[in-house]
């Protein structure tokens, strides 16, 4: 591993540098803003399935409990 | 070939991802330093990607509203809308990635007098009304049918746009993908698997809105029967820009069979 990175071209960061870093941090920071929101919108999603499911469980309750009485 | 296999995000994510840490690799490893601005030149390889996909993800709104014109298909707007909001969040990428490269290179952060940056805040602008435009209409029928109609006619101003600035006398812009095909091998090798990732970014982003897309239709639809069942008053949707695939049928079925099978419908 040592011997690859010795082989590998000094990158010139003290000039343009902070320019380039600055472009591609950007591109970084819009996937991770995008896939953050995404998976607040799953979770959103996943919770709204959630109470669906213990409603249609109470509604089936309930459907079931006057059969019984009968 | 399965192409819907292939289509799947968890697969189009992968490749992303591969194809993504090879170009970087690529870019910082391998491309030569450029000669006149040296190490500031490896912005070409984000900033024009980001641009070039933008502009496409433009055009296939156009081509994807035809679709949605022609058929009726509702679900021909929803793929629209999805490539023309990615498409926006691509252009202001590249929007920022050009003003970063542009104060490096020029000392400015904004240059008015350049074609090519204008004429592409001026796409990024006129898309910037989309959004609005699809909000202001509230009946979703209508508002899918105007949605069309102005991503076909901005998606023919694209390539319209791009010709005129190629047109134009002032090449001020660092054109370093001129039309004499002036890139060397390894940049050029770079640069076709830069835009690859992007592309594939740009696709896997699509990929994921529609699938989230999918399942909020799944739960609307869920909650409509479960409404009907229990007698509770069902509940109007509220306003939004953003479309709605229709209620696909066998809903129950596909929700029940997707929480004892997770992955499957993924």
């Amino acid at each position: 591993m040592t011997a690859l990175l010795a082989q590998l071209p000094a990158l010139p960061l003290h000039t343009a540098g902070k320019y380039v870093a600055a472009a591609y941090i950007t591109l970084f920071v819009v996937v991770v803003v995008y896939v953050a929101v995404m998976a607040l919108r799953v979770a959103r999603i996943e919770r709204q399935l959630g109470e669906l499911s213990e409603r249609a469980r109470d509604a089936d309750a309930a459907g079931e409990r006057p059969q019984a009485g009968a | 070939m399965d192409w819907k296999a292939l289509a799947a995000p968890r697969v189009l994510a992968v490749a992303t991802a591969v194809v993504l840490t090879t170009a970087l690799t690529l870019v910082f490893f391998y491309a030569p330093l450029e000669a006149e601005q040296g190490f500031l030149q490896k912005i070409f390889y984000v900033h024009v990607p980001l641009a070039i996909v933008s502009l496409c993800g433009f055009v296939a709104g156009g081509i994807l509203a035809i679709a949605h014109l022609r058929t009726g298909d509702s679900r021909w707007d929803v793929r629209s809308y999805v490539a023309i909001h990615m498409s926006l969040i691509f252009g202001l990428a590249t929007l920022i990635t050009g003003s970063i490269w542009a104060k490096g290179s020029w000392g400015h952060w904004w240059v008015w007098n350049e074609p090519t940056l204008v004429s592409f805040l001026i796409v990024f602008l006129l898309y910037a009304t989309y959004q609005p435009l699809r909000f202001a209409i509230e009946d979703p029928e209508r508002q899918a049918r105007y949605a069309s109609v102005f991503a076909i006619t901005a998606g023919a101003f694209v390539p319209m746009n791009f010709i005129a600035v190629r047109l134009s006398s002032a090449y001020v812009h660092p054109r370093v993908l001129g039309a004499t095909g002036n890139l060397p091998g390894a940049m050029e090798l770079t640069f076709a698997i830069s835009l690859a990732a992007i592309a594939l970014l740009y696709l896997t982003l699509c990929s994921l809105e529609l699938h989230t897309k999918r399942a909020r239709a799944q739960l609307r639809a869920l909650r409509r029967r479960v409404e009907e069942r229990t007698g509770a008053p069902a509940r109007a949707p509220a306003r939004s820009a953003a479309p709605s695939l229709p209620l696909p049928p066998r809903t129950v079925g596909t929700i029940t069979s997707m929480r004892n099978h997770p992955g499957r419908e993924a």
